[in-house]
């Protein structure tokens, strides 16, 4: 087989190196979370609509069409662009991003569409491609961060992973937002904890007499000093809403999702790197209508106040937010008055990190005839895009376990999105 | 799988009370003196052949690697592993002395045919299996039962019936996903009303003959020779299934059409198979025919797949990863030199035989070797030291097993069917929340992992670990702490409990001081302390 050919273990040993667990002491520009602008380290937000929202009711609307439904458009802050009426809202803060309705993949399963779009990659049998998320906590590790560097807010069915780059890039996740963060306070007194722990280390030697290697290569004692080092850290509270003010929690909406974005916000102040917030329910197979509306409802004011209030505090400048889910849906609808998986042909917004916004990509068929948008745009390509803003080399090739190098991403930044290197 | 969640929730404290009850009862038994041997079990299988080849050809391979083979473990050492795989636990403290007090030199043997006769193997390996027939996703209730699936599949295991006629009726059985439990193989794959075809074609390579075809669903495999219209056909075997009021039925009129993606037309498929054809029979409903040809007789296919799933559950490392993506079998007929071969060939030739094939492979040299070997002292390169499969492997255990025997060590009687239902129901709903924040694996568990900050954090400072540490009249640690006639007996029991075995003369002397002179509270929370720190040890949540 082919892991014959490779060291697991140096693998390992290379990914703890990098990673932004280790107990090195802070460095000593304790201002990084204070800066602001293009000083600022960039993170990636992603806003992730599980199901699979529809283009039609969200960016991309075709009212009056055959293929249209119900919904009207509504004119938004970008001049001569229309989104759903279901986004009044989003409609005022649309200057802050680029609008791509022509984004195409080949999956149509939620599950491979998930993971086409964590990490712009096909699913492959050998193999887990990392997403971009946990490809930008292994570059980029903030040594300031004693919290998880990679969080993931609500429910996810398919969350983002650090496949091959191993388990601890996966994203932190936290189920229900709002309510601190889990398992994170000690169950007994300092005096008692030190001497668990003491006798732990005295177990521990007994256990890795004769797999020394073996048992390091588990991570286990490491996984245990990084999550006391969390359960110590001031940033937890993070975590937590409590000290935001009513009128703000009520503007994001009291619901797990906008408190996930208010989490998200407060994570970004703390500088983590990596945050995606979930709003499932998009699968829409029957009465569509319906239940992309009543997703709406929810999304549309906290994306907004999230977006305004990003701005507000000048973070959308090194803030990139993506706002997508694994798929659209179909131009059709079916005799349910729902509409399918659609990969050939969805929408996403794309915006802040000093990303270009405004601009508008790709045309879908408003007849809904036409297999594919003009101006194609792949998935590979928006991951190029996200990774290269972020200032990370995407083309760059890693060893994988299998012994095979692979690329971060085999994509291209979109050009259009490009910007003059910053000093 | 939510709201049945918080109903288990909201349950509890009310369980705990009903618990009691029981907990009272049980303590006026004491386990912590020596019992009796168990009855001898007349009829051992006799397997020495198949064993010694598998032993050979693994003694071939570590000749090659230029390895001696690991020592033999411990019988402690084997007896916690096989509570692990076999039941998803640790043995509690009565088998542990039960088997303590068996003084024969086959009782390893004996104690694994007494493991494969409980019903909580059975249990344990439906779960197990039931994650890759029928997935992990909620699925639709009104016409998906997992809960009757599992059952099911346990009976089915229970009473050893062939695993081809097992796979049969999940294929092809109609009817409704309560009576007939199951058909919610083919029920699990319902989505709003509508099957998901490619799914259920996918689902049945890879389940049952080891292959990954589901990527031919939308173009050609990039290594293997599937054909889009191989998968297709496949699907089509699944064309005439209708979900109705009255279960899961076959439509005998229409055809099975598909969309064409490039001509935007409905395409008429015919059911068909990707190889073989001759093992497809020409008559009969097609999902009878499709069942027919995946366990056909010849199918090595199916027999490999099988096997390399055990030995994966076995070892927590399947012979060929992933797991469910074999190369194609070599050849005519099975390859002697092969070990899914002649494992698979040995299940064939003695009906499909599960629990055989189980006994068979715990028989062997390796599954009975340790996990220590001066390899893992003295090399960097674990991998090749790993592929040649000289020790046994030290792997993650699965959210289930840790929970499992978290639930277990935190009490002194044996958890299982005879326990009362409060017991049961609490290990229920508590495994299905402690999985979730664990990281539950979904259907891809045999993939090797590395430990993760949540689960420390989890295993640290969760309700569970609060819970099952906690030293009351009724918990383990508590009667431990309270009835241990003495010190050393007192940190015996505590390690006996939640590791299987003794502690180490270095471990005594640094703990011993500890308990030294304490009584009540104080002694009390020693115990605690050292439940907590056996929980969080390597030792307890690695498999070794």
């Amino acid at each position: 087989m082919l892991l014959n050919r490779f060291s697991r273990r140096q693998f390992l040993r290379l990914g703890v190196s990098s990673c932004g667990l280790s107990f090195a002491l802070p460095s000593l520009d304790l201002r990084a979370a204070e800066q602001r602008g293009t000083e600022r380290a960039k993170t990636l937000l992603t806003i992730w609509l599980g199901g699979g929202p529809s283009q039609l009711e969200t960016w991309d609307p075709h009212p009056g069409t055959r293929i249209g439904g119900e919904v009207s458009a509504i004119k938004t802050t970008l001049v001569g662009v229309e989104i759903a009426d279901l986004y009044p809202q989003m409609a005022e803060q649309l200057h802050h991003f680029s609008l791509i309705r022509s984004l195409v993949s080949k999956e149509g399963d939620h599950e491979r569409a998930s993971y086409m779009l964590h990490t712009g990659y096909r699913p492959e049998p050998t193999l887990v491609h990392p997403s971009i998320g946990s490809i930008a906590i292994h570059e980029r590790p903030n040594e300031l961060v004693e919290i998880p560097q990679f969080v993931s807010l609500g429910d996810a069915n398919f969350p983002p992973r650090g496949g091959f780059l191993g388990e601890r890039f996966d994203a932190y996740r936290i189920f229900n937002p709002g309510n601190n963060g889990q398992n994170i306070q000690a169950l007994v007194g300092s005096e008692r904890q030190t001497r668990r722990l003491e006798n732990l280390s005295l177990v521990s030697q007994t256990f890795a007499r004769g797999r020394t290697h073996k048992v390091d290569q588990t991570l286990h004692q490491h996984t245990i000093d990084a999550a006391l080092r969390m359960m110590t850290s001031t940033q937890l509270k993070a975590f937590s809403v409590e000290d935001e003010p009513e009128s703000l929690r009520a503007a994001y909406g009291e619901n797990s999702f906008g408190k996930g974005c208010l989490v998200a916000r407060r994570l970004i102040e703390v500088g983590i790197c990596s945050i995606e917030v979930v709003l499932p329910g998009f699968d829409t197979h029957a009465k569509n209508h319906e239940g992309q509306s009543a997703r709406a409802k929810t999304l549309d004011p906290a994306l907004a106040a999230l977006t305004k209030d990003l701005a507000d505090r000048d973070l959308l400048q090194s803030t990139i937010v993506l706002v997508t889910g694994e798929f659209g849906r179909t131009p059709q609808i079916n005799p349910l008055g729902g509409r399918d998986h659609w990969p050939s042909g969805f929408s996403c917004l794309l915006g802040g990190g000093g990303l270009p916004s405004g601009m508008v990509i790709g045309e879908t068929d408003p007849e809904g005839n036409a297999k594919l948008p003009t101006d194609p745009i792949e998935i590979a390509d928006l991951s190029a895009t996200i990774l290269d803003r972020m200032g990370i080399d995407y083309a760059k090739e890693v060893m994988t376990p299998i012994g095979r190098p692979m690329k971060f991403c085999a994509g291209k930044p979109i050009e259009r999105f490009r910007v003059p290197k910053e000093s | 799988m939510n709201t049945r969640h918080r109903s288990g929730i909201t349950l509890f404290p009310l369980l705990v009370v009903l618990g009691v009850g029981l907990l009272v009862a049980s303590a006026a038994l004491s386990p912590f003196s020596r019992q009796k041997p168990p009855p001898p079990i007349s009829n051992l299988p006799e397997h020495p052949q198949i064993v010694s080849r598998v032993d050979e050809l693994l003694a071939n391979r570590w000749h090659a690697a230029g390895l001696p083979p690991a020592l033999r473990a411990e019988d402690f050492t084997l007896l916690r592993r096989l509570s692990l795989v076999l039941h998803g636990t640790a043995p509690s403290l009565a088998e542990i002395r039960e088997f303590e007090a068996d003084h024969r030199t086959d009782r390893v043997d004996r104690w694994t045919e007494r493991l494969l006769a409980d019903r909580r193997f059975a249990d344990y390996f439906a779960r197990r299996f039931a994650r890759f027939l029928i997935g992990t996703d909620e699925g639709q209730f009104v016409v998906f039962r997992r809960d009757r699936f599992w059952d099911w599949l346990g009976n089915q295991f229970h009473q050893n019936r062939p695993y081809d006629q097992v796979v049969r009726d999940m294929i092809s059985q109609r009817g409704l996903w309560t009576d007939n439990p199951e058909v919610n193989f083919v029920a699990a794959v319902v989505a709003d009303g509508v099957i998901d075809h490619n799914k259920l074609a996918g689902r049945t390579t890879r389940a049952f003959l080891g292959q990954r075809i589901d990527c031919a669903q939308c173009h050609h495999h990039p290594f293997a020779d599937w054909k889009q219209e191989q998968f297709e056909g496949l699907a089509a075997c699944y064309g005439q299934l209708k979900i109705t009021g009255v279960g899961v039925e076959d439509n005998k009129t229409d055809p099975y059409t598909l969309l064409d993606r490039l001509t935007l037309q409905d395409r008429t498929i015919e059911p068909s198979v990707p190889f073989h054809p001759e093992w497809f029979p020409s008559a009969g409903k097609n999902r009878e025919r499709l069942a027919a040809w995946v366990t056909h007789p010849d199918n090595r296919r199916f027999d490999r797949a099988l096997v390399n799933r055990v030995w994966g559950l076995l070892f927590g490392r399947p012979w060929i990863q992933p797991v469910d993506d074999l190369p194609n079998p070599h050849g005519t007929g099975p390859d002697a030199e092969d070990l899914l071969d002649l494992l698979g060939a040995d299940f064939r030739a003695h009906g499909c035989d599960l629990k055989r094939l189980i006994s068979t492979i715990i028989a062997t040299r390796l599954f009975r070797s340790t996990s220590q070997h001066p390899g893992l002292e003295a090399t960097d390169d674990l991998d090749s030291f790993e592929q040649a499969w000289v020790a046994f492997p030290l792997t993650r255990l699965r959210p289930e097993q840790v929970i499992g025997a978290m639930v277990q060590a935190s009490s002194i009687k044996t958890v299982d069917r005879h326990s009362h239902w409060t017991t049961r129901a609490i290990r229920f709903f508590r495994e299905l929340d402690f999985v979730k924040e664990y990281g539950d694996l979904g259907d891809d568990e045999l993939t090797e992992r590395t430990g993760t900050i949540p689960q420390a954090l989890l295993r640290m400072n969760s309700s569970f670990a609060a819970e099952w540490t906690k030293s009351t009249i009724f918990s383990a640690a508590g009667r431990i702490a309270g009835m241990a006639p003495d010190d050393e007996a007192c940190l015996d029991l505590c390690f006996l409990v939640c590791l299987t075995r003794h502690p180490t003369a270095e471990e005594r002397s640094v703990l011993l001081r500890q308990l030294e002179r304490t009584h009540g509270d104080e002694r009390s929370q020693v115990v605690e302390d050292l439940f907590w720190t056996l929980f969080n040890s390597p030792e307890f949540c690695w498999g070794h």
